[in-house]
């Protein structure tokens, strides 16, 4: 690290900028999805819907790694009922912003409450906070691990709420004194009937005009309906704006003296306490604050997907969160979004679109049904080509096989994140060698700059890792 | 005393509450039969014996590694896939492809109702698929602490429950891999013996697999307690439990104590996978995660690291689950079964039976 001022110094330096690394992994993903994707002669079509389901994949994970973060990374909660506060969040917004039942000639089986579409995402926002503080406010007392059955076991039962039919219609009084029905729609889901939360919000901005410009661009080189790309395209944009959004506010939060209870509660809590900070409170406001920013996320991954089902929230959508949280390394929110993105682009899409190429290059032929006529070519006649397709077939589950097979790996070689260790700590100051040698020594004149916590006296850790 | 724990008022008095409404639709409205809530209870009963089976293992991982296992449920659906491929392999022998028999009738190949499978009607697959599942299951959670768990035994709880997620989602989708996302029938339903026992106004069913189940069950949780208590090995799962480090000071050997909890914890988990399966008659790639969360209720609520508080967990939770249907819709009966844990959590957590641990 002494070497500064040489190109190579200047490089490093740039490197230790947390920004410049999320950028260039980005950079790496979308230039190896491309690349991959012209090598194998895939579509222009193709090639853009798979980039806007990429972008879409990394901005929902990297904001719910981001909130998970402050659970776990800064509070220590260890929560495992993500996906309850995500469909609380999108079943109250759905519930307040769908219009009124039988209004405007809708198919849809129960109506809402008609209220504009801000208000129901403040309203989800809420109830996923309000739901958190019920969850808190006995489970906080508790081990860990305790947390962590208490809250998957609320996330089972806000599933079964809304799987059950005794809440798939019922009526609700409206301000002029009637009722009207309204439901969660059971097991069969909710259509969201409300209009299109994008081009409502691109309204607003008074950017339609710069939209339907972007839409005839895009027709130019995808002749036949370009509409849906470029809205899935210009959602993962605004989708990544929110993830700057999430990384700014968890940043200040982190960064404040309240953030710097909650680190405190995090190493030690007794300590925090007996330093007269009523820990019970910060915990309970830092779990609140999670969980709507979950809310958020869960509302925004499904607004504009059309319709919503209780089984999308299974446990291991959770889990995924925790993948992408403990890839980024616990404790760092560049690592989070880090470890959203990698999640999103090689675990969970990535699979996925290795299936679409391969099947829309190679065309192979139907896939044995199970796994029966899949191996017994290979075991009788050597012939490898069904178990082949099989495989390809399969990729959904085993892509889950995969993913758990990288968290053992995670949590034997590296639980610290690809970012190594990047825990901040609860104090103010640094509390590096500082006495020690000069202030560009130990690596620090750069980053405190800009990212100061993130690498207090850690500077090479973060530098050092290429 | 009131003011000293309002908490635990409060559940007392919701639950003497729906104490109250119960004994009023029995012996006044009459809204519910002695036999209905007969049936239900000895429902509970069934369910109650596995997830303490079950749970026997998870609270013995639990108090004696310090980790709760996430990967728990998926040992039960190993072993119940390695017992019902034995089962039908021996039950259809002849009758069809091996390889369809060995793959549990993936794909709907073969169908466990065309093969007449049951107790009474093949006996000795059915004992060949219990003791398959148990020594499979073993192994298994020998093979899987081996790789996975020893290397890190030394981590925090957490790194080892996070690393168990891991093996859960690696076994549970390498089982939809091989035997396939369907649940298939496994037993002939409609020739199963039944007997059955009046009860006061009407009569609760009971068939050969519900006796099984408590054949096995009882027989299991009798000589587990048998084991821990007459020789050294409870002494030292109980020491261990305690206090780690004091226990290799007074030079129990711990990598062996920890080598006999895999032991008896999956042999007894894979029976349960195994008679579970055969009393429900369906058998499907997620059974035993879906049943893991109740296992989890149970240990939680019996207290971690006792074996008798598992059993009694079990069938505190098993019969919370089956009779919650008298009160509310049967959607949220696995619902209930954790709302009781959760006031168990806040009212007792360390568990009706703590301080006794491992036997």
């Amino acid at each position: 690290m002494s070497d500064t001022e040489t190109p190579t110094g200047t490089l490093r330096q740039l490197w230790a900028e947390d920004a410049v690394k999320i950028a260039a992994l980005l950079f790496v993903i979308y230039a190896g999805y491309l690349v991959s994707g012209l090598v194998l002669g895939y579509s222009v079509r193709g090639q853009l819907n798979s980039l806007a389901s990429l972008t879409f994949y990394i901005g929902v994970f990297a904001t719910l790694a981001l909130a998970l973060n402050l659970h776990w990374g800064y509070t220590g909660l260890f929560n495992i009922g993500v996906v309850g506060f995500m469909a609380v969040g999108i079943y109250v917004m759905a519930f307040v912003s769908k219009p009124l039942y039988g209004a405007g000639g809708s198919a849809a089986q129960v109506g809402g409450l008609g209220l504009p579409i801000p208000v129901g995402i403040f309203a989800g926002m809420i109830a996923a906070a309000l739901l958190g503080f019920v969850v808190a406010l006995p489970a906080l007392r508790l081990r860990a691990d305790y947390l962590a059955i208490v809250t998957i076991a609320m996330s089972e039962i806000v599933r079964f709420t809304f799987l059950s039919s005794t809440f798939q219609q019922f009526q609700f009084p409206t301000l002029s004194g009637e009722s009207t029905r309204v439901g969660f729609g059971g097991g069969s889901g909710l259509i969201l009937d409300f209009p299109d939360p994008l081009l409502a919000f691109i309204d607003v901005l008074g950017l339609s005009g710069a939209y339907d410009g972007l839409v005839r661009l895009v027709g130019q080189v995808v002749p036949n309906n370009p509409d849906p790309i470029v809205h899935s395209l210009v959602y993962g944009l605004v989708l990544l704006g929110v993830v700057a959004a999430y990384f700014w506010l968890l940043k200040r939060t982190g960064e404040s003296p309240f953030g710097r209870v909650l680190k405190a509660i995090r190493e030690d809590e007794d300590v925090a306490r007996a330093l007269g900070k009523n820990t019970d409170r910060f915990k309970i406001v830092s779990f609140m604050l999670g969980c709507a920013l979950m809310g958020l996320a869960g509302i925004l991954w499904l607004m504009g997907q059309g319709a919503v089902t209780p089984n999308f929230f299974r446990p291991r959508l959770t889990f995924f969160v925790w993948i992408a949280l403990i890839i980024g390394g616990a404790g760092s929110n560049t690592g989070s979004v880090m470890g959203g993105a990698v999640f999103a682009a090689v675990l969970y899409q990535g699979p996925l679109y290795f299936q679409n190429v391969v099947t829309s290059v190679f065309q192979p032929g139907d896939a044995p049904g199970s796994f029966g006529p899949a191996i017994s070519p290979l075991l009788s006649s050597a012939d490898p080509m069904p178990f082949l397709l099989y495989t390809l077939d399969s990729v959904r589950q085993l892509q889950l096989v995969v993913m758990g097979v990288v968290l053992i790996w995670l949590m034997h070689n590296r639980p610290q994140g690809m970012l190594g260790h990047r825990k901040e700590t609860a104090a103010a100051i640094p509390l590096g060698r500082r006495g020690g040698g000069a202030g560009p020594e130990s690596g620090s004149s750069d980053p405190d700059s800009e990212p100061a916590p993130q690498t207090d006296g850690d500077g090479t850790g973060g530098a050092a890792d290429e | 005393m009131a003011v000293d724990r309002p908490l635990t008022v409060f559940f007392a008095i919701v639950g003497l509450l729906l104490l109250g409404s119960l004994v009023w639709g029995l012996l006044v409205s009459g809204a519910v039969t002695f036999a209905r809530l007969g049936s239900l209870v000895w429902d509970g009963v069934m369910r109650g014996l596995v997830i303490g089976l079950a749970g026997i293992g998870l609270s013995m991982t639990y108090s004696i590694l310090n980790f709760a296992n996430f990967s728990h449920g998926d040992y039960i659906t190993s072993g119940a896939f390695a017992g019902w491929a034995t089962t039908y392999a021996i039950a259809g022998f002849g009758r069809a492809d091996i390889g369809s028999l060995l793959l549990v009738g993936a794909g709907g190949s073969v169908l466990g109702g065309a093969l007449g499978i049951g107790v009474t009607t093949t006996p000795v697959a059915v004992v060949a698929g219990v003791v398959v599942a148990g020594v499979f299951t073993v192994l298994l959670a020998l093979a899987i602490d081996r790789v996975v768990y020893r290397p890190i035994r030394s981590e925090s709880g957490i790194t080892l429950l996070i690393t168990s997620i891991g093996v859960a989602f690696a076994l549970r989708y390498l089982i939809q891999f091989v035997f396939g996302s369907s649940v298939r029938g496994t037993t002939a339903a409609g020739s199963i013996p039944q007997v059955p026992l009046y009860f006061i106004d009407g009569v609760v069913r009971v068939d050969a697999h519900d006796v099984t189940l408590l054949v096995v069950a009882g027989g299991l949780m009798l000589g587990v307690h048998l084991l821990l208590q007459t020789t050294k090995l409870g002494k030292a799962m109980r020491a261990m439990s305690d206090n780690e480090d004091l226990a290799r000071i007074t030079g129990i050997p711990t990598e062996r104590v920890v080598r006999a909890t895999w032991i008896i914890g999956g042999g007894l988990t894979g029976v349960a996978g195994y008679v579970f399966i055969l009393w429900k008659g369906t058998l499907g790639f997620n059974d035993g995660w879906l049943l893991l969360l109740l296992i989890f209720a149970a240990v939680i609520l019996g207290g971690i690291g006792s074996i008798y508080g598992a059993i009694a967990g079990g069938l505190i939770i098993g019969i919370a689950a089956s009779i919650s249907v008298l009160w509310i819709p049967a959607a949220f009966s696995r619902a209930a079964a954790f709302v009781v844990m959760i006031v168990i959590l806040l009212v007792r957590p360390q568990g009706l039976f703590s301080g006794r641990s491992t036997a």
